[in-house]
């Protein structure tokens, strides 16, 4: 846990922090957009090569519902404790924006596809509940793109219309948030969920949005627009909690209003007040009727993997380990699936520990996923250490090269002579250095115990680091 | 007026070049404007692949009204803010007629964004009526009407979404046909009022509508409020109603109505009576709301459809940039007209916080007695008849100026968009020298009775062998 948090905690107490979440998810696993047949895997394209008269919004065009779409979305929607309803229904919102081609966007209004659920996280004073008030489903609109990089300082804007139309899952909780700790919490958990769906590939660029709606002391509350990363919204509202707390302190008030977070220099900016909210004229949208969900979510439900709370559970009853490794094991389904794949091979506890202590560690400290070490060399290599094949140390080299240089943990252990020395090459190298450092022994005699420190390292030396530093500590005491 | 049968005649006897040649000559000598775009080139294009070409509309040249997209031939739905607008794709009728081999020989004159009952309204100037030219040949489809009673071509496509294309086939004497909502494919039709709209087939006698509607119904995967299931409605083609039951309302007899029409309407319903149908009267008491509530809906659905219409991508451009925001407003300022600024606005107003329960939820709560209405009336009667429009054609100018009163003359055939029944208007009669409109409308997806009964009338009647004398 990180130093600032810590401090901030009885702070925010005393100010009563609420906070709201509304979540733009984008169901980037589907083959095609959500009211057309264009594809969308746009990422790497050309702009404005993945449209047709439907997302371009071209005079005649005509949505049509994927219907697939819809199956992610109650996927989602079950998934978060959500009720699905009979039918679900879409709306138009009026507005005018340059990235919206038909002036208005198709979206849900009193008949989401998914409504009053709940997840559990890890909060600020243990486990606690944070509502979902809805999920609904809408199209995304094109991408503006400034000419020069920024909206004060471009001449002129284009608008890639790729990402026009892509399905959109916006999932909004109740202010059930205390912290801006929580709230990234709550994001990490939400995105290991929708992971363990199959509906969402998180890695990509705009794939979860967020805005955050902050008051503190139950007053007027701040929206901070288009939050990107999960660390963002951490920082953006560590900073609007300082920020509204200064100005209360100062005698001021905070208004109303929405703002946009400056991922560069971190600080928000107010982009524009309430007062001239928009009338988005919500109305049906008559080309596409009422869907009658209602029969569909039994057989969906029934398709739900097991989750990673349920998974948790089991994994600390079947194989003994602890809730925080458990944790930590099934934050992410590929980490969890590899060690189960490990754990029923070796030992389950020492898996655990290899796994998600070092690891994923190691993983982390390379920015890299799970596929990038497979399943049979972890059980290899807890193999070597569960059978005293090598040291502890020596393990962890093992991964860090494999992960750095390729090859498989026999190969490592071979080229880089890991393999434990004998106890006759360990005992010869303890006698010979008690020999050659009669200083230091002398030391340790007269009370000085750091000095045996000095001599295990030496031996560590002779046996290039193969010898056990315990053992050699243990022989070494023994001896003198 | 020109037949399909006709037509193909005349291709037998020439060719499809020179048939169309010919019909483009009557279109670019024509005095009526019936036409916004004539597409020479493509049609003539077009016509010179059609040899050997089997379909049931192979080589018959037909008009379409300019609010239904044609891939490569200009679309302004008769705006200003759509000049120059070339569609990158065809809408679902227009695939289906190129594979039937009809031939597309332009985009035909309309009220903008079919906004409107007399075809006055285009930017392009006013259609006149080919039976009188003083006088409109209605809205809003009626450059689709004026050019098959004109004898410029024997099939015109128009878009129904309060009686546009029923209107101006009873002011030009013509057949007209607005189907039941979700028979024929939206996608392509430039949204006016997309609850209430279909595109409707126009022809001079009730055999050739049904021809071209046969053609242009049925499903499609890109309108989700499209009907699954195929039909061949040239079965109804069947000179025969006896055992029929019609459904006369008399709140479509109301007040305002021409008494020649109302005469007329009569006359058709009794000689039905003498060829073996019964007649009753049946009530339908909630049609003096049906007004309020379609202006209501068409007006609030429209300010949202025509939201995308700013300028940048397509259509009309200004001379200087400004921000976007300005840019907009400019441009929707100089490129829509009076009549679609006034519904913009008073649609936009229906649907504010705080006035969408007094308007617009009131209007779809109207609809629903509208609809039950139907229902009921149509429980123990198999087809209602009734004027399609109170009174003949007017003259130009003459309604214009109070849209108010112009709203009133579309009282007999908005019920019928509201409640999604098929509805068709044939001539039944003449007043002096104008035709009458007589309007036979359906239980949903029955369109088969309909055309039966019309083919019946039109089969024992002579009005639809009469045409205005063009020059």
């Amino acid at each position: 846990m990180r130093e600032g948090s810590l401090k901030l905690r009885p702070y925010l107490d005393d100010v009563g922090v609420m906070i709201g979440l509304e979540i733009h998810v984008q169901l980037n696993k589907l083959n095609t957009k959500i009211f057309c047949g264009c594809p969308l895997d746009y990422h790497d394209d050309e702009p404005n090569t993945h449209t047709c008269p439907v997302c371009l919004g071209l005079p005649g065009s005509l949505p049509v519902i994927n219907r697939k779409s819809v199956e992610y979305s109650i996927k989602v929607g079950l998934a978060l404790n959500c009720t699905i309803e009979e039918h679900t229904q879409f709306y138009r919102k009026n507005y005018y924006y340059p990235d919206l081609p038909k002036g208005f966007q198709i979206t849900q209004y009193d008949y989401p596809i998914a409504s009053n659920g709940y997840i559990n996280i890890e909060g600020e004073d243990g486990e606690v509940r944070i509502r979902i008030n809805r999920a609904h489903m809408e199209e995304d609109p094109g991408r503006l793109v400034h000419e020069g990089g920024s909206i004060e300082r471009s001449k002129y804007t284009f608008i890639d219309y790729n990402r026009s139309g892509v399905a959109l899952l916006e999932i909004v909780t109740e202010p059930d948030l205390r912290s801006p700790k929580e709230a990234r919490r709550f994001l990490d958990k939400l995105r290991n969920i929708l992971g363990y769906l199959d509906v969402v590939d998180t890695t990509l660029e705009g794939s979860m949005r967020v805005d955050a709606n902050i008051s503190l002391a139950g007053g007027s509350r701040s929206e901070v627009k288009n939050i990107s990363s999960h660390k963002g919204a951490e920082r953006a509202l560590l900073f609007e909690i300082i920020r509204q707390k200064n100005l209360l302190r100062r005698g001021g008030k905070v208004v109303q209003e929405t703002r946009h977070f400056d991922e560069a220099r971190g600080v928000t900016v107010s982009l524009r007040t309430k007062e001239e909210a928009h009338d988005y004229r919500y109305f049906p949208e008559a080309d596409l009727g009422p869907i009658r969900v209602a029969d569909w979510a039994p057989g969906i439900q029934e398709t739900l993997p097991e989750l990673p709370d349920a998974r948790r559970m089991r994994f600390v009853s079947n194989y003994s380990i602890t809730d925080d490794h458990a944790r930590s094991l099934t934050s992410e389904k590929q980490v969890a699936d590899f060690y189960e794949q490990v754990a029923a091979e070796v030992d389950s506890k020492l898996a655990a520990v290899w796994i998600a202590d070092v690891l994923k560690g190691e993983l982390n400290y390379r920015d890299i996923g799970i596929d990038a070490f497979s399943s049979e060399y972890m059980v290899a290599l807890v193999k070597l250490v569960a059978g005293d094949k090598i040291s502890e140390q020596s393990g962890v080299e093992v991964i860090r090269t494999i992960l750095d240089e390729g090859g498989n943990p026999d190969e490592v252990v071979a080229a880089k002579g890991l393999l434990k020395a004998g106890g006759d090459i360990v005992t010869t190298a303890v006698v010979e250095v008690i020999e050659e450092n009669p200083q230091a022994v002398e030391d340790y005699r007269s009370g000085k115990p750091e000095a045996v420190n000095f001599l295990t390292g030496q031996v560590m030396k002779k046996t290039r680091g193969r010898a056990d530093a315990k053992e050699v500590r243990e022989m070494i005491i023994q001896r003198i | 007026m020109i037949t399909v049968a006709q037509t193909l005649e005349a291709i037998r006897n020439s060719s499809v070049e020179d048939v169309l040649n010919q019909c483009i000559d009557r279109i670019e000598s024509g005095t009526f404007n019936t036409f916004i775009t004539v597409a020479k080139e493509s049609a003539l294009e077009a016509a010179g692949k059609m040899e050997g070409h089997t379909g049931p509309l192979a080589g018959i040249p037909i008009a379409i009204k300019d609010n239904i997209s044609t891939r490569g031939i200009q679309t302004t739905c008769a705006s200003k803010i759509l000049g120059g607008y070339v569609p990158p794709y065809d809408a679902h009728v227009i695939e289906r007629l190129k594979a039937a081999g009809a031939i597309i020989v332009g985009k035909a004159n309309m009220d903008e964004f079919a906004m409107g009952t007399s075809t006055e309204s285009s930017h392009y100037g006013p259609t006149l009526n080919p039976w009188d030219p003083e006088r409109v040949p209605g809205g809003s489809s009626g450059g689709s009407a004026a050019t098959v009673a004109a004898s410029e071509v024997p099939l015109s496509l128009g878009s129904d979404t309060g009686g546009s294309v029923r209107c101006p086939a009873s002011f030009c004497g013509v057949v007209g046909l607005k189907p039941t909502y979700g028979v024929i494919s939206r996608y392509g039709l430039i949204s006016y009022a997309n609850s209430l709209e279909q595109i409707g087939p126009i022809a001079s006698n009730v055999e050739d509508m049904t021809l071209l509607f046969n053609v242009i119904a049925g499903h499609d995967a890109r309108d989700s409020t499209s009907v699954a299931g195929e039909k061949d409605y040239t079965k109804a083609l069947v000179d025969d109603v006896k055992g029929l039951t019609i459904g006369v309302p008399e709140e479509y007899f109301g007040e305002g109505i021409d008494p020649a029409v109302e005469k007329s309407v009569w006359d058709g319903v009794h000689r039905l009576e003498e060829l073996g149908a019964s007649w009753k009267e049946v009530k339908m008491a909630h049609t003096k709301y049906a007004l309020a509530a379609y202006y209501v809906i068409a007006m609030s659905e429209a300010s949202s459809n025509l939201a995308r219409f700013d300028g940048m991508r397509y259509g009309l451009r200004l001379e200087k940039d400004h921000d976007w925001h300005t840019t907009y407003s400019e441009i929707r300022a100089q490129g829509f007209g009076e009549e679609v600024k006034r519904r913009i606005l008073l649609g936009t107003y229906a649907l504010s916080a705080g006035y969408m329960d007094k308007y617009y939820l009131k209007a779809l709560k109207v609809r629903t007695l509208i609809r039950q209405d139907f229902e009921q009336a149509l429980k123990d009667t198999d087809v209602l008849i009734a004027p399609t429009m109170p009174t003949p054609a007017f003259k130009l100018g003459e309604k214009i100026s109070d849209p108010l009163t112009l709203y009133m003359a579309d009282v007999n055939t908005v019920p019928i968009n509201l409640a999604g029944v098929p509805s068709v208007s044939l001539p039944c009669g003449f007043s002096n020298g104008l035709p009458i409109g007589l309007q036979v409308m359906g239980r949903h997806f029955d369109e088969a009775t309909i055309i039966r009964t019309a083919y019946t009338f039109e089969q024992n009647t002579d009005f639809h062998t009469r045409s205005p004398e063009v020059a």
